[in-house]
């Protein structure tokens, strides 16, 4: 049976507008995500990835940034709805995690506030209600101690539990679909694992669609289904993991797929 | 760490000062060993004595009761000048830090236009237009001193909204004042809490400055620079008049920068 049709991105362009010359970092994105979906979206640095990612999510300006395409959400386009409309979805529907946990948590508010924070927004639930799901979100992100934690500041945690706030924070209001911005790449790698299991078993249990953006193939490998390439702006190939792993029709992702470093036992 | 554990004499000797102070004015709004208002023909002038323990001015006040009143007064035009001044200015500040373009260009300009005027020219000039009399000086100076908080708080308000936490709250779905005052105001509070207790020193130079010159606090009511303007008249037949309130000026300022400057250094 076909799992319902999400998030469709179809002929996304992106255009900077703040310096002098208008300047494209997207070129034609296009992509479906269906319920309970993983999609890697790999490419090197600068390939238009997380900028692809950051205008589905509704974070890029309006004003220097020129967008062409459409982004229906069901069937709201976010590029071109109001921003009510748009605020409603976020945090609400699409969650996202960033890169860097160290600098995406508030340093002057306690992590309880902050996981809270989407409930706060978009839904009434009381106080000790919303304590409570924040608890609960906590210990399903496997920390332990969630009530000492809830009390804490950002500054006490190490890097690897701050991300898993993070990931509390962006699933408490059971969002369809979670961005993931390169979510392991400031971790380490025991961490990183540990991450990419949490996301696993995030999206076995709540049908969540996850985007994940990476440069790592390896991981794009364990977790996803799909995976688009991109480079330099353009989606130069898409398909399933396995198809794309065994027979890579470009150039650029026989490569990509060559840096993977390999275990090479020496007298084999 | 290791120099938490140093101690912090500054916040020491301000605390105490500050503290001292504010005590002296709390008793004042209840008790003053006489009226502040009430002249006494025979103590005229009354040198430092047991039943005077700053002696008397020349009308024959009791100069203590008069402090005690005066620096209240004082303090009270201080606080209303900060409150006014840190409110708005913390508007217009985030207004101009968080959006930016041309509503940032237009409120920023006028900004700097309000800042090339000294404060104390400012006010003198809404005094102009408002009247003289102690609220009139409040509303004023409030006035004048929104431009210096207003910067403070843009270029804060500059530094903040780019980062990734920021970017996370608007994620989250959070509305653009939610950000600016739940999100982003917060970080600012140890920035601006130094800003404000230097701003409460200038504001208590500028009251006194104001009265001195006749245009702030009107008579009797008493006020540091008030009793300052009128002690220099009789500045050798009785120097006390002047000394106490000075010295009270002084200690309140004092006080206040050494707690302002402790609270920076603590952050």
């Amino acid at each position: 049976m076909e799992k319902e049709l999400l998030l469709q991105v179809k002929n996304l362009n992106i255009e900077f507008h703040d310096h002098l010359i208008p300047e494209t970092v997207v070129y034609d994105f296009d992509l479906e995500l269906r319920e309970g979906e993983i999609v890697g979206l790999v490419g090197e640095s600068g390939s238009g990835k997380s900028m692809s990612a950051l205008a589905i999510a509704g974070l890029l300006s309006r004003r220097d940034m020129k967008k062409r395409g459409q982004i229906l959400f069901h069937d709201t386009d976010l590029l071109s709805c109001g921003r009510d409309v748009l605020r409603k979805i976020q945090g609400n529907e699409i969650g996202i995690i960033f890169q860097e946990p160290m600098t995406s948590l508030n340093p002057v508010r306690k992590i309880g506030w902050q996981v809270e924070e989407s409930l706060r927004i978009h839904t009434d639930l009381s106080r000790t209600e919303r304590y409570q799901r924040a608890i609960e979100m906590l210990k399903s992100v496997e920390l332990e101690d969630a009530e000492r934690i809830y009390h804490q500041y950002p500054h006490e945690l190490s890097g690897g539990m701050r991300q898993r706030v993070m990931i509390a924070a962006a699933m408490i209001c059971n969002p369809r679909i979670l961005i993931a911005d390169e979510p392991t790449t400031a971790l380490d790698v025991t961490i990183q694992a540990q991450i990419v299991e949490l996301l696993k078993r995030m999206n076995k249990e709540k049908q969540t669609a996850i985007l994940f953006i990476s440069h790592d193939l390896s991981l794009v490998k364990q977790l996803c289904e799909r995976v688009i390439v991109m480079q330099g702006g353009y989606v130069v190939e898409t398909g399933a993991v396995q198809e794309i792993f065994d027979a890579p029709k470009e150039d650029y992702t026989r490569k990509l797929i060559a840096a993977i470093p390999k275990v090479v036992r020496k007298n084999a | 760490m290791k120099d938490r554990k140093k101690k912090n004499y500054n916040l020491i000797v301000g605390g105490t000062i500050t503290g001292m102070t504010l005590l002296f004015v709390l008793i004042g709004m209840f008790y003053t060993p006489y009226d502040p208002n009430v002249m006494d023909a025979s103590a005229k002038f009354a040198g430092i004595s047991a039943k005077h323990l700053m002696g008397c001015d020349n009308f024959g006040r009791d100069i203590l009761s008069r402090v005690m009143k005066g620096a209240g007064t004082t303090l009270g035009v201080a606080a209303g000048t900060v409150l006014i001044g840190t409110f708005f200015g913390v508007i217009v500040g985030a207004v101009t830090g968080y959006f930016g373009g041309i509503l940032d260009e237009i409120l920023m300009r006028i900004n700097d236009a309000v800042f090339a005027f000294p404060s104390i020219l400012l006010a003198l000039v809404f005094i102009s237009l408002l009247g003289s009399g102690t609220y009139q000086v409040v509303i004023a100076l409030g006035i004048a001193f929104i431009p210096s908080f207003a910067r403070i708080v843009r270029s804060e308000f500059i530094k903040y909204k780019n980062m990734d936490y920021i970017k996370n709250a608007r994620l989250q779905g959070a509305g653009h004042l939610r950000i600016m005052f739940v999100h982003i105001l917060p970080n600012t509070f140890t920035v601006l809490l130094s800003a404000i207790m230097i701003g409460f020193n200038n504001a208590v130079l500028a009251e006194a400055g104001m009265s001195f010159l006749g245009i702030g606090v009107q008579p009797p009511q008493a006020s540091l620079g008030r009793m300052l303007s009128e002690a220099q008249s009789y500045l050798m037949r009785a120097p006390f008049y002047a000394i106490f309130p000075g010295v009270t000026i002084v200690l309140m300022v004092l006080g206040f920068s050494l707690l302002g400057d402790a609270l920076k250094r603590e952050e």
